[in-house]
């Protein structure tokens, strides 16, 4: 028998990490990643969705390294630390359609919880109304816990299933630091900005090396934004709390060095003012990550330790980051009052459909 | 006779919502409690610790035995 302990597992562990992450992202952002997004896992997404075709929106395409970095930071940890470990089974298509309105919620806002906590930090104050609307969302999604909700448990699998993400990462970040072209005339396998947020970008050795840090750091400490308030709203635990805290300060006090400290409501970059579709997005953005067990980039790295459960909503946040840019959703665009109303009813009717009693069994 | 619980394969946080209540209703001195992650093995030693319980744990074939007991 053996008591646990880790460092990293400890309060200290994961204030330390959390400083890591807020002062790599701060910096990420002064080395050319786009403003207050020094690090973004639903914008990521949504440029390496547009570098793939998937959309067309010409300003955000650009294969991010920093997720397939990310998914490889976690699975390089979860192989040294002996906790990768294949598993599959719990209700992935229900988690893909999470994945999906989760994402369609933080494009809304534009952006996930990662960076509301950057966009406060660099002073966009529309901001505030995206992490009360994410706390209202984790608040209902505790209310379903509470009630009995769940998808159900995952099942050990074989090392394939749980291998094929960190595979397909391993083949995005070939892609973008390759950047292989086809052709006579050079026509170039991905799609890429040439202006916007897409076109603006930290270097890709730097972008590839911070991505796996904080890959590798997240999976030992478990770092997760919506896990840190939806702990203190289910239990009071500000452990996980602590680390978002952490990253919030961080990032502030190095935009202030950087100079990348602007606060204000109008004119803030890759953001609007259009409050109830900024505090809107992040309850069903909230929620959808609720139910499904952890903030986005949480699903990353556990796409890395061979969860292939978060990876289907990996793959789901991608599709929905089509969806939402095919389909006029972003941001404060007209069709977006009607997309959060119905993935709110959706996502609640999954939410109610998922309830069940879980025995403690004698 | 220790009261157990099987948060095998749960996703966050349901294995440490069913410790938790399953530490708050008891009436015993040992429960045990099956996960399958060290994620789950940490969560849950908090959760009972906060409640003033100890914990030790540990793996036989994949699994983690967590081993609760009232202080």
């Amino acid at each position: 028998m053996k008591r646990p302990r880790d460092f990293f597992a400890t309060r200290l562990g994961i204030v330390i990490v959390g400083l890591v992450i807020g002062c790599l992202a701060a910096t990420l952002q002064k080395l050319g990643n786009p403003a207050n997004m020094g690090i973004c896992v639903a914008c990521f997404t949504r440029d390496i969705a547009g570098a793939l075709g998937l959309h067309q929106a010409a300003k955000v395409q650009y294969l991010r390294p920093e997720i397939p970095a990310f998914c490889l930071g976690a699975f390089l940890a979860a192989l040294a630390f002996r906790e990768f470990r294949p598993r599959t089974g719990s209700a992935p298509v229900v988690r893909f359609i999470l994945g999906m309105f989760a994402m369609i919620g933080a494009l809304i806002f534009l952006g996930c919880p990662w960076r509301a906590m950057l966009r406060l930090a660099g002073g966009d104050w529309n901001a505030i109304l995206g992490i009360i609307g994410l706390s209202v969302g984790i608040g209902v999604g505790v209310a379903f816990l509470r009630g009995g909700f769940s998808l159900g448990r995952s099942y050990p699998t074989r090392a394939v299933a749980g291998l094929t993400m960190p595979f397909v990462m391993v083949v995005l970040l070939l892609l973008t630091i390759l950047y292989p072209q086809f052709g006579e005339e050079g026509t170039a396998a991905l799609f890429r900005s040439a202006e916007g947020p897409g076109a603006a970008a930290a270097p890709i050795v730097w972008s590839t090396i911070v991505g796996l840090v904080i890959g590798f750091l997240a999976q030992r400490t478990r770092f997760c934004t919506v896990g840190g308030l939806r702990d203190v709203i289910l239990m009071r635990d500000f452990h996980l709390l602590s680390g978002v805290g952490a990253f919030l300060v961080t990032a502030f006090v190095l935009n202030l060095v950087y100079e990348q400290f602007n606060p204000g409501f109008e004119g803030q970059p890759a953001a609007h003012t259009t409050h109830w579709l900024n505090f809107a997005g992040m309850v069903l953005a909230g929620l959808s990550f609720t139910l499904a067990g952890g903030c986005p980039g949480r699903q990353v790295f556990l796409s890395g330790e061979g969860d292939s459960d978060a990876a289907v909503f990996v793959l789901g946040m991608m599709f929905g980051a089509a969806v939402s840019h095919n389909l006029m959703l972003v941001g404060d665009k007209p069709n977006a009052d009607y997309m959060v109303v119905i993935g709110l009813v959706i996502v609640c009717i999954i939410g109610l459909m998922g309830r069940e009693k879980l025995a403690v069994a004698r | 006779m220790a009261e157990s619980v099987d948060a095998r394969g749960l996703s966050c946080p349901q294995p440490v919502i069913l410790t938790r209540r399953a530490l708050q209703q008891t009436s015993v001195k040992d429960v045990i409690v099956l996960v399958d992650t060290m994620t789950q093995v940490h969560n849950c030693t908090r959760v009972a610790e906060k409640l003033g319980w100890q914990a030790e744990y540990e793996e036989k074939d994949d699994v983690f035995e967590l081993t609760l007991r009232k202080r």
